[in-house]
């Protein structure tokens, strides 16, 4: 909003270019001033009812690097990164699979995603948690066997469900990614003499990337959210602890503010991420590839009329 | 260029077998039959032009040959052997995927829309065939890549994106990383109707220079003047058949069939 008025400010003096500089009265927007005035006010009365409100905020300083908290934290990381993992993984295999000319897999694939993006996953977390209702005995027949509730722990269950429920996704991500690169990019490795597979790793997937980091960085922040639900599988991990502590310390919504900070906080890591990240893959996509946020910032500062860029 | 002429000179089948040998090659798309029965014969060492209007099956032959596109029926023949099967007694077999990638090694091929590689840099684009699929160690790849950057023109653009370069000198790049494999046949699909008129020359000076050193190329193309300099025979096709060959200069100034004479004066 007052980046806006900041903008109409700075037309105004503009320097005379050329014949005779025009001087004119410039429009006035009152509806933004009224619009800016407007949402100030709301702001202000928000943060004032929050401040007001029977809410102990000197507890989520004191707890906010509890141990528990950290270890949370941890878990949480850790959960997102496996179950992402598994997701991309499970994803870029489903995709090719879908992609195959084999109306089997094409199928089964096709079958897997309707399956499990059609379904909750609160509700898929329950039901691996179960299945010991089908199987009782897991057996893997030299190798491994026991009942399936002393198999299916907490965290493989949890591992399960999201990093399954996540595949479908990824699935769908990837397989347009593979798509969206030319025809004439495979044809021009095959006539190079190159495989089916080399011409896949070398050649396809390093241009598909460019079209599945973006919408794949949105999934790993939904990711790290989602892992909340797994405290349902008695997965402890950030918001179960945080719960936990509100219980015990008799500050349980202050302890849903603590753990609504961690979480922004890991997701705008996240974030700066997945930037540097999609600057990687467009290589070659552009002429001259995005700046920095600190190459912004020191051009910024600097501002005298140097060409801009010169990173390689 | 030195190099390309001995090795041009060195194999003494030259004239026995034909480098591609077409008879009765047929090709449908679905219902649509684009290619009719083409019987050709391409002979070692020169420079074999393809004309004829759009939809006349010319890039479809093309590209039959190193079997981006796989014949109906009719026989195809690369240097005396089979393309896209293997025949013992009279069954055909289907070669398997990694068969034909070996076959495509010796045959360079350069598209209309250049197709390089563009997440990779003009040298990377050259080496990467080389080093990947030969498995030639990398730093002679490069230096033999730089060798042929500098053949066509380009070595001071070796570091850059296909995005940074021109048309022209994509295509030029192109025709590098195709040499990089050295190929004993190259395909040209119409290499430069996608080039803005005033860099089209530069394309054929790199292909002139080519043909010289005795590299033995078949040419889709409408430069009718790069025909008639530049190529050993021709061929008009029209609606999936041949209808006119012989040499570039007789056929292009001195049509016999009345297609060819009427395609001919819509074009020079």
């Amino acid at each position: 909003m007052t980046v806006d008025i900041d903008k109409t400010a700075g037309t105004q003096d503009t320097p005379p270019a050329g014949a005779e500089a025009i001087k004119a009265i410039p429009v006035r927007h009152y509806g933004r001033y009224v619009s800016a005035v407007i949402a100030i006010a709301l702001l202000v009365a928000i943060i004032y009812a929050f401040g007001q409100g029977r809410i102990n905020w000197h507890a989520v300083p004191d707890y906010f690097f509890d141990d528990r908290i950290l270890t949370g934290v941890g878990k949480t990381l850790m959960l997102t990164v496996l179950s992402m993992v598994i997701g991309i993984v499970g994803g870029i295999v489903l995709a090719v699979m879908r992609l195959s000319k084999n109306p089997v897999t094409s199928s089964v694939a096709w079958f897997y995603i309707w399956f499990f993006r059609g379904t909750p996953v609160l509700v898929q977390l329950f039901l691996w948690f179960n299945l010991g209702l089908v199987f009782e005995y897991i057996n893997l027949m030299p190798f491994y066997k026991d009942y399936w509730s002393n198999f299916m722990t907490p965290l493989l269950t949890a591992l399960l469900g999201l990093g399954l429920n996540e595949a479908a996704y990824m699935a769908e991500i990837c397989r347009a990614g593979l798509l969206a690169v030319d025809e004439g990019q495979t044809e021009a490795a095959h006539a190079l003499g190159m495989s089916h597979g080399r011409t896949l790793r070398r050649i396809v997937i390093p241009q598909a990337m460019r079209v599945i980091v973006p919408p794949t960085g949105n999934e790993v922040i939904n990711m790290l959210k989602t892992t909340s639900l797994v405290a349902a599988v008695q997965f402890p991990e950030l918001f179960r602890y945080a719960q936990d502590i509100g219980q015990t310390s008799g500050a349980p919504v202050e302890m849903y503010f603590l753990a609504a900070a961690w979480y922004l906080i890991m997701t705008s890591v996240l974030s700066v991420g997945q930037y540097y990240i999609e600057r990687y893959y467009a290589r070659g996509s552009s002429r001259q590839l995005p700046p920095t946020p600190w190459q912004k910032v020191k051009a910024n500062m600097l501002s005298i009329g140097r060409p801009k860029g010169g990173a390689a | 260029m030195t190099e390309q002429l001995t090795k041009s000179d060195a194999p003494a089948k030259d004239t026995s077998v034909p480098m591609v040998k077409a008879e009765g090659v047929h090709k449908s798309f679905g219902a649509v039959e684009v290619l009719k029965g083409i019987d050709l014969e391409v002979k070692s060492g020169e420079v074999f032009c393809l004309i004829g209007p759009s939809g006349s099956g010319k890039s479809t032959f093309l590209r039959c040959i190193n079997h981006l596109e796989k014949i109906n029926a009719g026989r195809l023949y690369v240097d005396g052997e089979l393309v896209g099967y293997r025949q013992q007694g009279d069954k055909l077999y289907e070669l398997r995927d990694r068969e034909v990638a070996m076959k495509r090694r010796d045959i360079g091929m350069v598209f209309q829309r250049f197709n390089l590689f563009p997440h990779m840099t003009a040298l990377e684009n050259v080496i990467e065939a080389p080093v990947q699929v030969k498995g030639a160690a990398k730093a002679q790849a490069k230096e033999r890549a730089m060798q042929l950057l500098e053949r066509v023109g380009l070595a001071d653009r070796a570091g850059h994106y296909p995005s940074q370069l021109s048309g022209g000198q994509q295509q030029r790049v192109a025709i590098a990383r195709a040499l990089a494999m050295d190929p004993k046949l190259m395909l040209f699909d119409e290499p430069t109707s996608a080039l803005d008129p005033e860099l089209v020359g530069d394309v054929l000076d790199v292909m002139r220079d080519l043909a010289e050193s005795g590299m033995t190329m078949v040419v889709v193309t409408h430069e009718m003047g790069f025909a008639r300099e530049v190529g050993d025979s021709l061929v008009f096709m029209d609606d999936g058949v041949v209808v006119e060959s012989g040499n570039p200069r007789d056929v292009l100034t001195n049509p016999q069939h009345e297609r060819t004479q009427s395609f001919l004066s819509k074009v020079l």
